[in-house]
């Protein structure tokens, strides 16, 4: 058995991340504590940061090197990380964010939320850019999705997040792990970083470009990796989808209440499917289209006022009825509102 | 022949872009220099802040990275522990260091980062066009202190060297000026000091350096060498700081 967040922080050691920068934030505490303790184990780098700004930029500092690099908060730390994950993407930096959600606006609440869709999928900071954002479900995806963002970072050259809140963050489960590689993936042929210009010319990391087109043409470079990354590295779960008249649709922890929702409804003869996203971004918006002429209506669940739903709306393009149930500021949807929602909607 | 004089290895060949009379083209050939001097150009990673100087990149022969206003410090700080053996620096101005990046400053030294830090001290934001800065001296025009900085609204210039100085982690701190041949060479020595520091593991070395901004002060570049001479050293007096080297 094992907490969501001490998953994370294994994943992270299992993924060979060599370097984490954090700073105090709840419900995201186990994660840094997890990483004091089994970075230095490990004789890798941990560092408690002076702020949520100074650890994203010692990120972006280990990640310019080839490293593999991660830092973790929850939602107002993650506001202050955002100039520096916009400078990592306009430098093409790999690294991980990992976001605990909690209740916002402003200092909120330390429950669990889903408050932080639209800033995780739209960038979040200033510029043109999308961070690949992955949704753990489980404690055991918790560990997999962390240790598969590592990759996903350095395939792409951008920053992950993982969007997870304190709920899955502070959840006990049983957990798989896998010691396959457990030592720091550390690779210094990259053509891309710094590491002092031995045997080679020198390089530069920067994202200012200010020659005439210089930026635009950067910003078409970024929309080519984008498209790939539309393409290659969408994921979605469903389950019962065949005969369905009304999808239920949530990620994190919202899917679980979905999927529980789903099954007291078809135990009362109600034909209701789950269309989960595991990638929030690049969002899973071909099963939602491809659905819209056999279903009645979609039922997205949120812990917010609803940000998710207005992607379904478009993936749906108006062909099918999006019906939204959520609670903010971390409440949690009921099942036994979800079933009578579902009810009338088939009526 | 003999050369006697040439343009250091770890200088590109690009002109650079800085007004006549500025003190940026000055302290990058002086820290070129020593990098040449200390045979460390191949491993050493430079950070350019931003302002006027986000353009060091283009001026220095060897890796550099660009860092968010006011971050070097902390950019530098997840370089070094990975990379100990190299040579890290960042090269801040004013606004950089001692504004927007005062905690990424305070919080670098209280480590004990092993680390180099070249400061930039000109008393206004060049880039943005003659702001004050945190070193602004007091009555100095600027466009944003149009009467002069007045303390009652708009604090004092800051003596940040003197503040880090009073850190346990900070090892060597020194405060120089380029604006004549004596000084200059006294930055070059102190800067090479710096940079040995790092390489011997002793820590968190830093040497602010009053320098020119004719544009900024809206003087000729004659007038801006007297202005550190007559104004900027009576506030910010030259000299070691802090030296716990030998210790």
């Amino acid at each position: 058995m094992m907490k969501g967040n001490d998953a994370v922080g294994e994943g992270a050691i299992q993924a060979g991340c060599q370097a984490y920068f954090g700073y105090p934030i709840t419900p995201q505490n186990e994660i840094t504590a997890y990483m004091a303790k089994k970075m230095l184990e490990e004789g890798r780098v941990f560092i408690q940061a002076e702020s949520e700004i100074a650890a994203i930029n010692m990120v972006f500092g280990a990640s310019l090197t080839g490293a593999r690099a991660m830092t973790s908060s929850s939602s107002p730390g993650i506001s202050l990380k955002q100039e520096g994950i916009s400078y990592m993407v306009g430098c093409e930096l790999p690294g991980v964010v990992v976001n605990i959600q909690r209740g916002g606006p402003g200092l909120g609440n330390i429950s669990g939320a889903q408050g932080d869709y639209f800033q995780a999928t739209r960038g979040g900071g200033h510029g043109d850019y999308y961070l690949i954002v992955l949704a753990p479900a489980s404690v055991q995806e918790m560990y997999d999705l962390t240790r598969e963002a590592f990759d996903l970072a350095d395939k792409y050259r951008n920053p992950v997040i993982i969007l997870a809140d304190g709920i899955l963050g502070q959840m006990l489960e049983p957990v798989r792990i896998e010691k396959e590689n457990p030592m720091p993936n550390f690779d210094t042929k990259k053509d891309w970083i710094l590491n002092g210009c031995k045997e080679r010319e020198p390089r530069m990391v920067r994202s200012l470009l200010m020659d005439e087109g210089a930026l635009e043409e950067h910003n078409w470079k970024l929309n080519k990796k984008y498209e790939e990354i539309k393409r290659s590295e969408v994921r979605v779960e469903t389950d019962n989808l065949e005969d369905a008249e009304v999808a239920l649709i949530g990620y994190g922890t919202s899917a679980r209440i979905c999927r529980e929702a789903m099954e007291t409804a078809r135990k009362k003869g109600m034909r209701v499917g789950l269309i989960r996203p595991i990638t929030l971004w690049p969002f899973p918006e071909k099963v939602i289209a491809k659905n819209v002429d056999k279903l009645k209506a979609f039922l997205v669940l949120e812990m917010s006022l609803g940000q998710m739903v207005e992607d379904v709306r478009l993936a749906t393009d108006g062909k099918c009825p999006v019906y939204f149930y959520g609670r903010p500021g971390g409440g949690i949807p009921e099942v036994d509102i979800i079933v009578d929602r579902i009810e009338k909607i088939l009526k | 022949m003999k050369k006697l004089f040439s343009r250091p290895e770890s200088l590109t060949a690009k002109r650079n872009l800085y007004c006549p009379g500025c003190g940026h083209g000055i302290v990058h050939r002086l820290i070129a220099e020593v990098i040449d001097e200390l045979g460390v150009r191949e491993r050493t990673i430079g950070i350019a802040p931003v302002g006027c100087a986000v353009f060091a990149y283009d001026y220095w022969n060897f890796d550099v990275t660009e860092a968010a206003h006011g971050r070097p410090p902390a950019v530098a700080t997840g370089i070094k522990r990975i990379l100990p053996d190299r040579i890290i620096f960042t090269y801040q101005g004013d606004g950089d260091l001692a504004a927007i990046g005062t905690a990424e400053t305070v919080h670098a030294a209280n480590r004990g980062e092993n680390i180099t830090v070249i400061f930039i001290n000109n008393g206004v934001y060049g880039m943005t066009g003659g702001q004050m800065a945190p070193t602004t001296l007091i009555a100095q025009k600027t466009t944003t202190t149009p009467l002069g900085r007045d303390p009652k609204v708009a604090g004092y210039p800051i003596k940040i060297s003197e503040a880090l100085g009073q850190l346990e982690g900070s090892v060597y701190i020194e405060r120089v000026a380029v604006n004549s041949p004596k000084n200059t060479i006294k930055a070059k020595r102190a800067i090479k000091k710096a940079f040995q520091n790092q390489i011997q593991n002793k820590g968190f070395s830093l040497v602010e350096v009053l320098s020119m901004c004719p544009t900024g002060w809206d003087v000729s570049p004659v007038e801006a060498l007297k202005w550190i001479e007559e104004k900027m050293i009576q506030t910010f007096p030259l000299g070691v700081i802090k030296d716990r080297t030998s210790l």
